[in-house]
């Protein structure tokens, strides 16, 4: 109980403080040791001196990223997941942002709520069934149709599931927007797509670089669809490292974990740093 | 003025009138016309597969994968019976109701746990100063969107038979040798803990980020004590956090794959690999689709509950 005693000065502003409750304070601090222990553990040991995953050993060192990346086959599950991740980001922010505009704009319209019920209908589904209908359906175009789009069976699939995360944060921004600026550039005789450009579209920069930011991150650490879905070199980073820990393991692993936690770490941050410049100007 | 002008035309009103549904109804076009290629990948690449395994789970299972083009309900039989090899009579088999039942327990256990650990951080996050929130708010979004194959597997590391907790409480004394963690029930709710938290802690801060504080000071004027205050005032008032928190956990840590997968080492199945497993080595692929449309269903009624509960739209995470 020391910790929360300790803590009630910060949050006390007079003699009695209203907010303050017994023991909160402690189990924040457990939350964020549950959730940060583990990732910093991936982290340290990922410089071990030893080839022992939790055992420390020798003197610090990048032993383990260069190991990491003179993997060819690391190499090419990294090529493998950018080729697939790029696709899915840019087709999925695309076509959310055309949807997000098309169901904000104007005077509700009758399936407006469809449309919206559709466009989040992968964050309904469980992914385990998303992937097992995914297969099934790719499987059945390969057998009967004789269609298979090799990698573009990913591609296509991480688009589904991106669509949603990248439609979120464009439509909040656009319900944050006012429409009256769009009205009075269509006032001055801008066409709808002078006014797209020159009004909306800037002012939307900071949705549409959060849905890229969350579109990017789902579609680069999806595990279980690709799995499910991936056909024979198609192995992505999470496949890569699940393969991985069926061997003996190294601190390798922890580098290569260090790798792929690094980047989605650096895409919230950055869309958390985004949003916050953006908040601060207008306000 | 205007009046006037106006009755001079042909029917002007009728006229203006038409103009303007005319131009509703070119919006109206417009704005489907964008939300078109949304609806059309997600139709065909996403709809039209949930199709395919309603339609799959009513046909034969092929000997290595795939399905076989005749009507059976084996899939959904097959579910809580099991046919005789000899004389073809159906034995009622509770195997797999067992993992449904296991897998409910798992979920319902790992959202208490996420509420008992959840409310606390998110009521203490929503009482920091508000220029420190967004930081608060972006330490629990971090592991939020952090790979959850990489985190899982970090916990498996840490609690292994020679792992760094079992080394670290051999080497303190503890213990003589290893407990084992790993691959038990144990390790299975860690993980989903581990997993949903966050999916706990940022609703329930939306929801405490815009309570009324003082709600609470009249509470305390009143007498109340701060149990008292935190039990009748604090938690009525979070309510539609708390159900949103519970819904968000819940449902993803039912149909839980990755967790059990690597934290559950194929001993202790969930609903999720049971269905996984179904298009890997155990090969049935109309039972993994009869599988994944109860699993459906149940999410379905989850979330049915859910908006009976708010009473509103559903919330979405993110």
């Amino acid at each position: 109980m020391a910790d929360a005693t300790t803590e009630v000065p910060l949050v006390r502003t007079g003699a009695f403080d209203l907010k303050w409750q017994p023991g909160f304070g402690v189990a924040t601090m457990v939350c964020l040791v549950l959730l940060y222990a583990p990732m910093i553990v991936l982290f340290v040991f990922s410089f071990n001196g030893s080839d022992s995953i939790t055992r420390w050993g020798g003197l610090p060192n990048w032993h383990w990223y260069t190991e990491a990346f003179a993997d060819q086959e690391f190499r090419s599950a990294a090529m493998n997941t950018i080729k697939i991740t790029v696709v899915a980001t840019i087709i999925s922010t695309l076509v959310a942002t055309a949807a997000a505009i098309g169901t904000t704009r104007g005077r509700r319209f009758a399936g407006q709520g469809a449309i919206y019920t559709v466009v989040n209908l992968p964050l309904m589904v469980p992914e385990i069934i998303t992937a097992i209908a995914t297969l099934s359906f790719f499987s059945l175009l390969a057998q009967y149709a004789g269609i298979n789009f090799g990698i573009g069976n990913l591609m296509l699939a991480h688009t589904v599931f991106c669509i949603p995360f990248a439609y979120m944060p464009i439509r909040a921004r656009l319900e944050g927007m006012d429409e009256r600026l769009e009205q009075a550039a269509a006032d001055l005789y801008a066409t709808p797509w002078q006014a797209f450009k020159r009004v909306t579209l800037p002012l939307l920069v900071p949705g549409i670089s959060a849905g890229t930011a969350l579109a990017f991150i789902v579609s680069f650490d999806d595990f279980t669809i690709t799995q499910l879905v991936a056909g024979p070199g198609q192995t992505t980073l999470p496949l890569y490292i699940w393969a991985k820990t069926r061997r003996p393991l190294t601190p390798e692993l922890n580098a290569m974990c260090t790798i792929l936690l690094a980047i989605s770490i650096l895409f919230v941050v950055g869309s958390f740093l985004i949003a916050n410049r953006r908040r601060s100007k207008t306000e | 003025m205007a009046e006037t002008t106006f009755s001079a035309g042909l029917l002007p009103d009728d006229n203006a009138e038409h103009v303007a549904r005319a131009a509703e109804q070119a919006s109206v076009r417009t704005r489907w016309a964008l939300s078109l290629p949304s609806l059309l990948i997600i139709g065909i690449f996403g709809i039209v597969p949930l199709l395919v395994i309603v339609v799959y789970s009513f046909l034969g299972a092929a000997a290595y994968g795939g399905v076989e083009w005749r009507f059976s309900t084996d899939a959904y039989v097959g579910f809580l019976f099991q046919k005789d090899i000899f004389d073809d009579t159906l034995h009622f088999a509770p195997d797999y109701l067992q993992i449904y039942l296991r897998s409910f327990l798992f979920a319902l256990g790992t959202t208490a746990i996420c509420l008992l650990l959840g409310f606390p951080t998110a009521y203490f996050m929503a009482t920091r100063p508000p220029a420190q929130r967004n930081y608060w708010v972006l330490l629990i979004t971090i592991p939020f969107w952090s790979n959850l194959l990489v985190r899982t597997l970090a916990v498996m590391l840490i609690i292994r038979d020679e792992g760094l907790l079992n080394d670290g409480l051999i080497w303190a004394g503890a213990i003589q040798k290893p407990v084992i963690m790993l691959y038990t029930n144990f390790s299975i709710v860690l993980g989903l803990f581990y997993s949903y938290l966050p999916f706990m802690i940022l609703p329930l801060y939306a929801s405490l980020e815009k309570m009324d504080f003082r709600l609470v000071e009249a509470g305390f004027d009143l007498y109340a004590t701060r149990g008292k205050v935190l039990r009748r005032i604090i938690m009525p008032l979070a309510l539609p956090g708390i159900v949103a928190g519970c819904m968000l956990v819940f449902i993803p840590a039912l149909g839980a794959y990755v967790t059990p997968l690597i934290l559950g080492g194929g001993t202790h199945l969930m609903i999720g690999d049971l269905i996984g497993q179904q298009f890997g080595s155990g090969r049935n692929w109309p039972f993994g689709c009869a599988q994944a449309l109860i699993l459906m269903a149940f999410v379905l009624v989850t979330l049915t509950l859910y908006v009976r509960l708010s009473g509103g739209k559903v919330q979405q995470h993110g």
